[in-house]
């Protein structure tokens, strides 16, 4: 049967296409690319199959070779984790088929090895979210960190130095996070997740376990940017090539938010979170930080990329404030934002880099309105993702924000709404003026305006289809959100 | 006949015109004829909702399940139906207007023009039409980024800083609205209007309500125009005057007043209003802004700006009536909104037409001009002594229900500001006038003839409509029968 190998056939085929490529590269180079697309849309088909398999089925506990743990190595397929696998497997299918005329351009040379890499930082993503065991995770966060480092370096010249910084806080951040496994070990002796979770409340209050907590969330807040552990972020972002930063930028946050779920409502859960300290508001309110520090800093950016890469920092910060709020809502519009924003921000990075393809920059100080005429597919997929990241209706990115609303109105929690509401705004302003530069001449200039101000240059259809299936998508799941919303409702932690 | 898809036709046959609209950008004639053919069905499709609504029932169709529970839903009570036969009936008129507008003044962009106005009147009908909270918060959101291309359109220094200027104070007020509407959702269990309220009954703290309050205010009320979060309106009159016509005289401001009586009357109800005294805040901002906006309008010299005061004065008379919690003065406060739909739109054609005809826009350049253009400025004397309160015409009949039903409520102080309210406005219209008339204009003028019958002809019918409104406020549309039914819905509660 195969429903029952699916976590293992969606997380290997990316191992397997990792050693593939280079066979294949050596001989021919232009195979790399469609390898990994077919890689990533193997991944992607079994990954929705498998979704739509086990929505109403009780929780897979898969065991490699029938192992039991802890001798073996469990992965768990439940609706949370097939949620987050289709999402960030669909994502990266559609990316990398974005990636191809950018890998010709950008690094001819190291198509073999970026795209053998980009296979294994799905594998590290993949097994990140599907793992029960703990230590496993350290593992795959480890194996996705590292192919993080070496794709982010593939890019300017300013690339290899964002990376090492990276590599430094990166490394940092995990080592934090296995102290923290460390210490949950010589308390309850498991690494395993399923395992763990029912022994915890017996040792609550234990000062163990709670620096246990403290040292795992900043691990993997670290890995999400949450603030003030976001530093790595913009410049990665920025030098990455655009290839590179159109597949990071929409996953790797996510996954991280994603583990940040499972630690902090799943294993832990909210009671015995917040029993001694009240840590689940200490990381709301971090987020709050978050979210406004990179609005502002959002706005104060001239390059597209930077500019979205902050935007970044402030939206995994309404990610984790809807996981801190613990309530139905609160859930419901942190899950809904994974997907929102990864499609949002792929879609966002996909201009950024069709821009820098034509424009060979994107620096916003320079855009001007023949962009209307030149790139109008591109410029009304922009248009899409800009508006649904203000988060107006009836796009994708006003309906969690509408659920993280409902999820502190009923936390009773006014300072978060202040700043949901709050960023929302700025948000428009760092949008807005680009979209203004678009589509508006520049009053400076005296020339009358000519009606024809440039031909269509639209980039090719294996570029823009893509950036057009995000933008599409956009207002369809705003529009049928109640189907996801529904789904997400199934995945409820128990305790709220 | 089976009405329950016609609104949804209603809202979405503007929509669906903006696809051969921008198809036909290469074609201006074919282009307008697009317009006009939707600006039509879209009256007809709405009318053919009057009957229904006029006997007090409600056409009821869920689109589609948008949160969990809670549908996007369309509901032509008879507000919606009142609201959208004003809007839709005006788009009409404003359509032939802005091809003689934009094509005298040799607009460019005029494609992208025609698309954003079919997309507002889709958002208004919708608005009118919607049946919950969240419906009315999405169609709201998109009215305001529909319009924000209009008020930028010439793109000039100016026009760009007054669409900033538009955008700041309307997303702001979007999510106010939102975080209201999620308040609500939480303190009463639902988002559906209705007649009454949903407030009534419920043990909510006093700041709880004045909170959910303030943000409904805030919400709809920069829409609406009440100070001090008026500003953006005469600042948005850099968009072309068909814009200022329409939408900031009747559609976009006009939601907002829409957006206050049904927060009033469908949301919080007469009783949950009283209670907390939500009423008196109401009422004293709406006080200060008839006042305060009237006597701003004098300080203006650009006709077009002095006439946006003039409108955030009237739609507090509006805010007003739905502030005095008496049957009469709602159904004063809701002919008002007809009322000064027809009057308005009438000015803001006539200061169009001057200025596509002889380019000028301030008041101390109209000497003489009425020799000149002696229909135009006969279709403004209508319309400014039809605000002014001047009997027969029709602001007469609202205003004349706005001080019965502040009587009704045995307050005093509302008829006072009436009266002072309209002295001001003769005030700052008389000059007007009597420049036009009276004074002797340069010799530059005798070139000129009277603008063109695309803009005449639509000045001439809602002036005259102005008049028939205010001798027969029942004749075709209903709409003091209607008004009447309203009132009567949200202070006894039923149909």
């Amino acid at each position: 049967m195969i429903e029952t190998h699916l976590p293992a056939i969606i997380s290997l085929n990316f191992l397997a296409f990792s050693v593939l490529i280079p066979l294949f590269g050596i001989w021919k180079r232009e195979l790399c690319q469609p390898l990994a697309s077919l890689g990533a849309g193997i991944s992607a088909v079994f990954s929705v199959y498998g979704f739509i398999y086990y929505l109403n089925e009780i929780p897979l506990r898969y065991l490699f070779g029938g192992w039991e743990p802890p001798v073996g190595i469990e992965f768990v397929y439940d609706g949370l984790s097939a949620f987050v696998i289709v999402v960030i497997n669909v994502i990266a299918f559609i990316v990398l088929i974005h990636s191809r005329q950018l890998a010709v351009n950008e690094f001819p040379n190291k198509q073999m090895a970026y795209y053998s890499v980009a296979m294994l930082l799905m594998l590290g993503f993949n097994g990140m979210v599907l793992t029960g065991d703990l230590f496993n995770l350290f593992v795959f966060l480890e194996i996705a960190s590292l192919s993080m480092y070496a794709l982010i370096a593939i890019g300017d010249r300013a690339a290899p130095f964002s990376a090492f910084r990276y590599l430094i806080i990166g490394t940092a951040g995990g080592t934090l996070y296995l102290l923290g496994v460390g210490f949950l070990y010589t308390v309850t002796g498991t690494l395993n997740i399923i395992d763990m979770a029912p022994m915890l409340p017996e040792f609550a209050g234990n000062t163990a376990v709670i620096t246990a907590v403290i040292l795992m969330i900043v691990g993997i807040g670290t890995k999400a940017a949450l603030f003030p552990m976001h530093g790595w972020l913009p410049d990665s972002y920025t030098y990455a090539a655009s290839s590179s930063s159109a597949l990071i930028a929409p996953i790797g946050t996510k996954v991280a938010a994603y583990v940040l779920i499972r630690v902090m409502l799943y294993l832990f859960g909210i009671e015995l979170l917040d029993l001694v300290v009240p840590i689940s508001y200490t990381v709301g309110v971090l987020a709050c930080i978050g979210i406004l520090y990179g609005s502002i800093m959002a706005i104060a950016q001239n390059e597209l990329k930077r500019m979205l890469a902050y935007s970044s920092i402030s939206q995994i910060g309404y990610i984790i404030m809807g996981i801190s709020l613990a309530n139905p809502f609160g859930f419901i519009g942190a899950l809904l934002h994974i997907l929102n924003h990864a499609v949002m921000k792929a879609c966002l990075f996909m201009v950024a880099a069709n821009l820098r393809h034509k424009e060979g920059h994107s620096d916003i100080s320079l855009f001007e309105h023949s962009y209307r005429r030149k790139y109008p597919w591109t410029m009304f997929s922009f248009s899409v993702a800009a508006i649904s990241m203000v988060g107006l209706p009836p796009l994708a990115g006003f309906f969690s924000k509408w659920y993280l609303v409902l999820g502190t109105v009923e936390a009773d929690n006014w300072l978060f709404l202040a700043v949901i509401l709050i960023s929302s705004l700025l948000n428009a302003v760092y949008f807005f003026r680009v979209l203004e530069k678009v589509y508006m001449k520049n009053p400076d200039d005296e020339v009358p305006v000519q009606d024809h101000v440039g031909e269509n240059n639209e980039v090719q259809p294996s570029m823009l289809y893509p950036t057009m299936v995000f933008a599409v998508g956009l207002i369809l799941i705003g529009i049928f959100n109640v189907a996801i919303v529904a789904m997400i409702m199934n995945m409820i932690p128990s305790g709220f | 006949m089976e009405l329950t898809y016609v609104p949804l036709f209603a809202v979405l046959v503007s929509l669906v015109a903006v696809v051969p609209i921008l198809l036909s950008s290469h074609r201006p004639n074919l282009r307008e004829f697009w317009t006009i053919l939707a600006a039509v069905i879209k009256f007809g499709l709405v009318l053919m909702l009057l009957p229904s609504a006029v006997r007090g029932e409600t056409v009821v169709l869920d689109i589609i399940e948008i949160a969990p529970n809670v549908p996007l839903q369309l509901a032509a009570d008879p507000f919606g139906v009142f609201f959208a036969v004003i809007a839709s009936g005006l788009w009409i008129f404003t359509s032939f207007y802005s091809i003689g507008y934009m094509r005298g003044a040799g607009e460019k962009k005029q494609t992208r023009y025609f698309a954003s106005f079919a997309v507002c009147l889709s958002s208004t009908i919708g608005i009118a039409f919607s049946g919950n909270l969240l419906t009315f918060v999405i169609f709201y959101e998109i009215l305001t980024l529909a319009t924000y291309p209009l008020v930028i359109h010439k793109e000039n220094k100016e026009a760009i800083a007054g669409g900033r200027e538009y955008l700041a104070y309307t997303l702001t007020a979007g999510l106010m609205l939102v975080a209201a509407a999620a308040m609500t959702y939480y303190l009463t269990g639902t988002m559906d209007f209705r007649p009454g309220g949903v407030y009534g009954g419920l043990d909510i703290s006093a700041p709880m309500m004045l909170a959910v309050f303030m943000l409904f205010l805030g919400g709809v009320g920069v829409k609406a125009g009440i100070m001090p979060i008026h500003s953006w309106l005469p600042t948005a009159m850099v968009a072309p005057t068909p814009v200022s016509a329409l939408l900031h005289a009747v559609a976009v401001v006009k939601s907002g007043v829409f957006g206050i009586i049904r927060v009033v009357g469908y949301v919080f109800g007469s009783d949950a209003m009283a209670d907390y005294s939500l009423n008196d805040i109401l009422m004293v901002i709406a006080g200060i802004t008839i006042i305060c906006a009237s006597l701003l309008a004098f300080r203006q010299d650009n006709l077009k700006r002095r006439l946006a005061y003039s409108t955030v004065g009237h739609l507090s008379y509006i805010v007003l009536g739905a502030a005095l919690i008496t049957p009469l003065g709602m159904t004063g406060g809701i002919m008002h909104i007809a009322a000064h739909a027809t009057m308005k739109i009438t000015l803001f054609f006539c200061a169009g037409a001057i200025y596509v005809n002889l380019h000028k826009e301030n008041i101390s350049d109209l000497n003489g001009i009425a020799k000149v253009m002696p229909w135009t400025m006969g279709a403004f004397v209508i319309g400014s002594m039809g605000l002014a309160g001047i009997p027969p015409l029709n602001g007469f009949v609202s205003k004349w229900y706005l001080a019965i039903g502040s009587l009704e409520g045995g307050m005093l102080v509302p008829v006072l500001i009436l009266v002072i309210s309209g002295l001001l406005n003769v005030g700052y219209f008389f000059p007007i006038i009597w420049r036009a008339y009276f004074k002797k204009g340069g010799p530059e003028l005798e070139k000129y003839g009277e603008a063109s019958p695309f803009m005449v002809v639509p000045i001439m019918v809602t002036a005259i409509l102005s008049i028939v409104f205010g001798l027969f406020p029942d004749l075709f549309f209903h709409f003091f029968e209607l008004a009447s039914a309203i009132s009567n819905a949200i202070f006894n509660g039923g149909t």
